[in-house]
Order: C-alpha cells, then sequence, then structure tokens
C-alpha cells in the first residue's frame, strides 16, 4: 500500500503521471465525479487547517466520494489520550483513506505505519506538507508549461518556511532551475539548502531587495516575513516593505512572470496585483483540488 | 595488568574509551542475559593511555554488535571460539539504530506517542549523521 508522506516520496515520472492526471481532471471534470463513489476519505485534523482540509474535503466530494472526520484535537478521541497508532487503526475501519494533520513531527508517518488504508501527510508541525510542494509543482507545471528552464524568486521568511524549503527539495530535481532567494538577513535560507545547492550545482543569488531582482526572474513565490521573527522593531519596520509585492514592484517584472503563493496572505500581496495577469495564487488554491483529487485516485489505485 | 582468565567463546572488546565501559554494557543488553562478563576499566593501553575492556562469554550469534560502531567506533572486536580468536571484527556504522537514542526534538511524535520505538536512520555516512526516522532531526549529542 502506498501513503505520501514526502513531496520525494514519488519519483520525477510518477509525478509527471499524477500532474497528467490533475490535468486531465481539469479538462474533464465530469469523468471523474463519479470515480470515487463509495469511497470514504477521512479527515483526520489534530490542529486546525480549515484551508488544507476544505481542499481535501472538495477533492473528494468532487470525485463522488464522501468526508468523515474531525478538525481539531479537542474534539477527537486524542483529547482522551488515544495513541495515533490506535487511532489510525480504528479510521481504517471507517474510511478508505485518510488525510492527516498533526502538531507532532512524524505523526502521520507512526499512522502509516500501522494503518490498513493509505494514509496521506496534510501537514506535520514543521517538517513535510506534501500537498503545499505538490501543488506549487502543479501550478507551475500547468502555467509556465514545464517544471525546468526558470528563475524563481523566493521571497520573505526563508529560514523558517516549511513551503520553501520543501519546494527548493522538489525543483531540484528538474533541469536548468536558478534560485534566488530573497530575504532579509536574519531570514536567509538556511546553509543546509545552499551547500546543497553548491554541491549539486545549481546557481543561486541571495539578495535583500525584491526591486534589485524582480526583472529578472520568471517566477515569483511570496511567502509571508512574521514580524515576531525579527530582533528588534527597528529592523522590522525598516525591511517589512521590501517584501510587500505591490503594483508598482510588478511594473518592473516580466510580462509572463508567474506570482505565486501558498495563502493565507496577509499583507505581502497588495490586493491592487490581484487583478494583474501574472498573479496566480487563486489557481494555485484551484490547482491544490485538482492535485489532490489526482493523489486520492492514484492512492486508491483507481488512477 | 590485571588478568582476567581466557574465554572459550564469546567475545573480547578491545579500545573502549576509559569509563564507557558500563555504557557498553548497558547498550548490549548485558544486564539481562545470563553471562559471565568482564569488565576491565582503566587498563593501561600504549596508545589511548587507558582504555577498558569488556570480556563477554555467550554464544556469538546472540549478541548484536552493529550498535557499538554508533557508540564508538574505534572499538576493536575479537571473537573467541574454542578458546581462540576466529575472527576480528571491523566495526562500521548501522544503517538503523533502534532504541539506542532518544530524539530530542519537543515537536516530534517520539515525544507524546506510547511504546514507539526511537529510530534513527543514518543520513550521512561519511559525518556519521544520523536523523530521527519520523521528524528527520539531526542526533547531535555524540560523546
Ligand atoms: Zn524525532
Amino acid at each position: 500500500m502506498r501513503h505520501l508522506m514526502s513531496p520525494l516520496d514519488f519519483t520525477v515520472e510518477e509525478l509527471d503521471k499524477l500532474f497528467d492526471l490533475a490535468n486531465d481532471i481539469e479538462k474533464n471534470p465530469e469523468k471523474y465525479a463519479h470515480a470515487c463513489e463509495g469511497k470514504i476519505l477521512a479527515t483526520c485534523f489534530y490542529e486546525p487547517s480549515t484551508r488544507t482540509r476544505l481542499s481535501f474535503e472538495s477533492a473528494m466530494t468532487r470525485l463522488g466520494g464522501r468526508v468523515i472526520g474531525f478538525s481539531d484535537a479537542n474534539s477527537s478521541s486524542a483529547a482522551k489520550g488515544e495513541s495515533v497508532s490506535d487511532t489510525i487503526r480504528v479510521i481504517s475501519c471507517y474510511a478508505d483513506i485518510c488525510a492527516m494533520r498533526h502538531p507532532k513531527e512524524g505523526a502521520p508517518m507512526v499512522a502509516a505505519s500501522r494503518s490498513l488504508i493509505p494514509v496521506i501527510n496534510a501537514g506535520d508541525g514543521g517538517h513535510q506538507h506534501p500537498t503545499q510542494t505538490l501543488t506549487d509543482l502543479l501550478t507551475i507545471r500547468s502555467l509556465h508549461g514545464k517544471l525546468g528552464g526558470y528563475t524563481i524568486g523566493l521571497c520573505g521568511d526563508l529560514k523558517f518556511g516549511r513551503t520553501v524549503h520543501s519546494l527548493i527539495n522538489a525543483l531540484v530535481r528538474y533541469d536548468d532551475i536558478k534560485f534566488v532567494f530573497i530575504s532579509p538577513t536574519e531570514l536567509r535560507v538556511p546553509d543546509y539548502v545552499t551547500d546543497m545547492l553548491k554541491e549539486k550545482g545549481i546557481e543561486y543569488e541571495e539578495v535583500i531587495k525584491l526591486e534589485d531582482v524582480i526583472g529578472d526572474l520568471d517566477m515569483l513565490y511570496m511567502t509571508r516575513v512574521q514580524k515576531e521573527r525579527f530582533f528588534n522593531e527597528e529592523d522590522y519596520i525598516r525591511l517589512k516593505d521590501f517584501y510587500v509585492l505591490t503594483q508598482e514592484k510588478l511594473s518592473m517584472a516580466k510580462d509572463n512572470m508567474l506570482v505565486l503563493h501558498p495563502l493565507p496572505r496577509v499583507n505581502e500581496i497588495s490586493v491592487e496585483v490581484d487583478e494583474d495577469p501574472r498573479a496566480a495564487y487563486f489557481k494555485q488554491a484551484q490547482y491544490g483540488v485538482y492535485v489532490r483529487m489526482a493523489l486520492i485516485l492514484t492512492l486508491l489505485g483507481l488512477a | 595488568m590485571l588478568n582476567v582468565g581466557k574465554i572459550e567463546e564469546g567475545f573480547v572488546l578491545d579500545h573502549i574509551k576509559a569509563g564507557k565501559s558500563m555504557d557498553i554494557y548497558e547498550h548490549l543488553g548485558l544486564d539481562k542475559m545470563d553471562c559471565t562478563v568482564a569488565i576491565i576499566k582503566n587498563a593501561r593501553s600504549k596508545v589511548m593511555g587507558k582504555k577498558d575492556i569488556l570480556k563477554v562469554e555467550c554464544d556469538i550469534n546472540t549478541l548484536d554488535l552493529d550498535v557499538l560502531a554508533f557508540i564508538d567506533h574505534n572499538i576493536t572486536i575479537n571473537v573467541i571460539k574454542n578458546g581462540e580468536i576466529v575472527e576480528k571484527r571491523v566495526l562500521s556504522l548501522p544503517k538503523e539504530v533502534k532504541n539506542v537514542i532518544r530524539c530530542h526534538n519537543p515537536r516530534c511524535i517520539t515525544s507524546i506517542e506510547q511504546g514507539l520505538p526511537h529510530i534513527f536512520i543514518l543520513a550521512d555516512e561519511e559525518n556519521e549523521v544520523y536523523r530521527c526516522k519520523y521528524c528527520e532531526e539531526k542526533y547531535a549529542e555524540r560523546q
């Protein structure tokens, strides 16, 4: 039985198949409207994440399946002290596939090791969030046409951002990608990431200000810069505007640059940017549903 | 040097870092085994100054020595059968260590899930890096 714990669980070829399926779902949704009839997805969310949970529920519902689950630990048996191992054995009797979110790192892996049904890691602490990475990859592939051959800027909190690390690890498997890291010094991408890029001979650049590089980018991946990540108030005030994408900055970018963001955004992308054809973050949310549909079909052996 | 009688079948673990023999005694689970064990502490050593030695009389197939490489890969192992050294075993780092070290990441599932084995995987042989199987946190406290 196959689970999804990390985006690297699938080979590049397997991902291509998954994304082909997702694109076919996008074009012919009616073909898949009953594909999971009679199947049940359990969403076991030990911490709330409304967006991810709804994306999974939408995916299963669009496949004609049904959804059961809980959306925070207080309403589940975990509150009574039940282990993840026991919970998944019980869920295995109730559902055909499970998406698990847990604040503890590695919890979905523990579940997968005891489960009788496929388990999808829907986020485990600061560790992995593979369906977000698959969403990012599908969005890039669908809108750019391929997964290699571009310069991608990653902007914001690159130190603590799990989404960013996971995306970088997934992208280095493709050819001819240049990375541009845009962040305050305090929130630079960790050494183990740049060491890995050096070792693989992948070109990268680190800068402080978005406007210095925005014209070179084919893709810009925005993330949030949280105030509490800064050492002091002055630095935050001095630097915060460097990491806000406005229409003015966007006017310096290429006409076909894509703007991506894992959402939810707070203020790192001005609302005025939403109307720009380069803004791809709401499409990204749509691709998130398609990729989860393709994933459910694949793990259930229905693809 | 203190002399301890020859063993018929078993292991002589030599060049143990002085003072570490009791840790190894525990890691190998010798406290739970019904066999003759000689622990020699602070023996004189030309190379190490002083060292510990552990002699264990037991069936040579009963002990899992892989874990020793993780604890201290300078240890040398002589395998004894019929009173003779039949093999000098070289330690190599185990691919996986189970229940020898604990994951110290407070965000790791091992911190709350009962009865879960603590498993570390050899992630980088050259730099002797082990990572928790569950949270992938690096194991840092090598002594
Ligand atoms: Zn751990």
